[in-house]
């Protein structure tokens, strides 16, 4: 009954979809399409476009925040990580994400949004001048292609999966249906749709992270087989022990280190401080979520309400991953260290794919059809967040700042829908060759290593250092960026067959070695480099460094007045009370 | 918040509320799911014996309900001011349309 398959004769689909899937898909676009068109109606200059007027309640830019976030390369990602390795996964969410979200919230967001700057390059330019915004905005840009294009290969490659079209047209589809909604309606569209697409994604999860632990016999029969197949495996295959794979600390099967002692603390400080709070913290796709909120106590708690789902989101795409490397044939077999033909990609089964084969095998149509429309959507989401963060960057940072200055707003705006209309070309171009790499959250991580953590030693450096100067900026950002280069070719395969093999690091170890470098050098660095030259006249620093900003400028006077669960410090207490108890309970 | 409009600046960017799109496309799914469930296809033996579209649909409208009840009782309240760009003297112009054009 599958009239779409037949319409496009191509590669024998992974999953056996339904009219009835088909139709729960098509309803989802009919509202995409839907919110660009009825976001359109209200965009009326720049501002609109590229930060909705600033005028969206918390709640929404909070889950915004993190379904920017909840792209494709989260889910099918981390679920693909629970499948390999099992809980330890959780340290990206519990370790890697929650601290810096709530550091952001409470520390680092009444300056971005005090100071009114319209991205976080354009803080860049007014702490440091030209030379650190242009590192800055240069490498965001570059980075924001082609993390779009990792997103787009795999929406291309679900879509490919799911009707059997072949992965360039699934691209061109996808990518199209993409530039439409952001073109038509930018952020606010963008925002809304992930919105909705957190709620898709929730529904579709949920269930099919209860029925699969139903199937499984609960968590205590997941932890059984889970023990009983590390037990059982050849030990070619390298699983990783039952005890690494069921308790999240030390976390070795994740970072690569032999010893515990050291694991953890690549952990802590590799991931939960370097790469993380180089991430969310200076991260213009998510700091621009909050910027669209409505005041600044909104945009301090964007982060702090996001924190809360954030979460629980392990537990709906790890335990899924989890669940299907016990239960799913295929995948039974890639962990015992076979070779199994299929696949998504069509050649032979990845990790990637833990979660697509546990819809097939576990949910009825019409679930199924849910849980499709709920990776589309997330997978259009990520890509959608990151092209309208960078079209945000590329107008504003680059052609305006340098290239043409003084023309009207009006003239912005177009050079943003164009500036939308490249990067999804470009992205295309990206997509493929992200296809040729198998392990996307090596790939990803590596990324964030050399953008994010320099930029998070010169932030924090830059908001609390008044003396520190313009030429520290962008001399302690290169070094950083430079020196996690150099750290990535000489070890294993932080570049793949690239690598030189030099320092014994491997896998994520190699990317928080990396990370933790360039923070160190960054900090070295610009200290030195402050010491030889002038620093800003503090009169140029008021809304951008601490010390010279009067406290009332960075609170929202309303807050005092407001009840507890509504403030900015008491929420963000009790997320990192809960993230505690999450960590010791798992 | 102060009682100040400032005329033509008064914002309608939120004037579509998100809760009731959300409270429409999980009811549709909801609706749909529990036919599914009542009336399609089981596959039991996937599921391991739970008739999962039928509970999903009925979660699913319940959650329709709460968002378009919500949206009901407290509908959207158009921001009365909304902070302006443009006050940063280091950037170039263009200087941002004045209201009340």
């Amino acid at each position: 009954m599958s009239h779409l398959a037949l319409a496009v004769p191509a590669a024998t689909p992974l999953i056996d979809a339904t009219w009835l899937d088909y139709l729960l898909v098509v309803i989802y676009f009919g509202f995409v399409l839907g919110i660009g068109f009825l976001a359109r109606r209200s965009v009326s200059d720049s501002i609109d476009f590229f930060l909705s007027g600033r005028s969206l309640p918390a709640w929404v830019t909070g889950l915004a925040f993190i379904s920017a976030n909840l792209g494709a390369v989260e889910i099918m990602g981390m679920s693909a990580n629970g499948a390999e390795i099992g809980l330890p996964t959780v340290h990206y969410f519990w370790v890697g994400a929650i601290p810096a979200m709530l550091f952001l919230g409470v520390v680092m967001m009444p300056f971005y949004y005090g100071s009114k700057v319209r991205s976080v390059p354009e803080f860049m330019f007014r702490r440091f001048g030209t030379g650190a915004h242009l590192v800055n905005a240069i490498s965001f840009a570059v980075a924001q292609l082609l993390i779009a294009g990792v997103n787009l290969y795999l929406l291309g490659s679900i879509v490919h999966a799911l009707l059997g079209w072949p992965l360039w047209v699934a691209l061109i589809v996808a990518a199209a249906i993409v530039l439409s909604y952001i073109t038509l309606g930018g952020l606010s569209a963008a925002i809304y749709n992930e919105v909705l697409q957190f709620f898709v994604i929730v529904a579709s999860l949920l269930p099919l992270t209860l029925i699969g632990l139903h199937r499984v016999g609960g968590y205590g029969g997941l932890k059984d087989k889970i023990a009983a197949f590390a037990d059982s495996a050849p030990a070619a295959a390298k699983v990783a022990p039952a005890g690494q794979q069921l308790e999240s600390w030390p976390g070795q099967a994740l970072s690569g280190f032999s010893s515990g002692t050291l694991s953890v603390i690549g952990i802590v400080f590799g991931l939960g401080f370097v790469l993380s709070f180089g991430y969310w913290t200076t991260n213009f796709v998510e700091v621009q979520r909050a910027m669209a909120s409505k005041s600044i106590s909104a945009a301090r708690k964007t982060p702090i309400i996001g924190a809360f789902p954030k979460m629980f989101v392990p537990f709906l795409v790890i335990l899924p991953g989890m669940v299907s490397a016990v239960l799913v044939k295929e995948m039974v077999d890639l962990k015992g260290g076979g070779h199994p033909a299929g696949g998504a990609s069509g050649e032979g089964v990845k990790y990637n794919d833990a979660l697509l084969l546990l819809m097939r095998d576990i949910l009825p149509n019409g679930l199924l059809g849910l849980a499709i429309a709920g990776l589309l959507a997330a997978f259009m989401a990520g890509m959608a967040a990151n092209i309208s963060a960078f079209n945000t960057v590329f107008s504003y940072d680059l052609w305006q700042r340098y290239i043409r200055k003084d023309h009207s707003d009006d003239y912005y705006l177009r050079i943003g829908r164009l500036a939308t209309v490249a990067a999804t070309i470009i992205a295309i171009f990206t997509a493929t060759i992200a296809s040729s790499f198998s392990n996307v959250m090596d790939y990803l991580q590596t990324l964030f290593g050399f953008f994010n953590a320099p930029l998070f030693a010169t932030f924090i450096l830059g908001m609390f250092w008044k003396r520190m100067t313009a030429t520290a900026g962008w001399v302690g950002l290169s070094s950083g960026t430079i020196s996690a280069v150099i750290v990535a070719f000489l070890s294993e395969d932080a570049f793949g067959s690239a690598s030189l093999g030099v320092l014994p690091l491997s896998g994520q170890g190699a990317s928080f070695v990396a990370a933790s470098t360039a923070f160190v050098v960054d900090i070295v660095v610009s200290v030195l480099v402050t010491m030889v030259t002038e620093p800003k006249p503090a009169s140029e620093l008021k809304g951008l460094v601490y010390s010279e900003t009067p406290k009332e400028d960075l609170v929202d006077p309303d807050e005092a007045s407001q009840p507890w669960y509504q403030r900015t410090m008491p929420l963000a207490g009790i997320a990192l009370v809960m993230v505690l108890i999450l960590n010791f309970a798992f | 918040m102060p009682d100040q409009t400032t005329g033509a600046g008064k914002k309608t960017a939120g004037a579509f509320d998100i809760r009731n799109i959300i409270g429409l496309l999980l009811g549709t799914y909801g609706v749909i799911l529990l036919l599914a469930g009542l009336f399609g296809d089981k596959a039991l033996d996937k599921t391991g014996g739970v008739n999962a579209n039928l509970w999903t649909g009925l979660a699913l409208v319940v959650a329709s309900v709460v968002f378009l009840g919500w949206a009901r009782l407290k509908p959207i309240v158009v921001p009365e001011e909304v902070a302006k760009a443009g006050d940063d003297p280091t950037r170039p112009a263009p200087r941002r349309r004045t209201s009340g054009h």
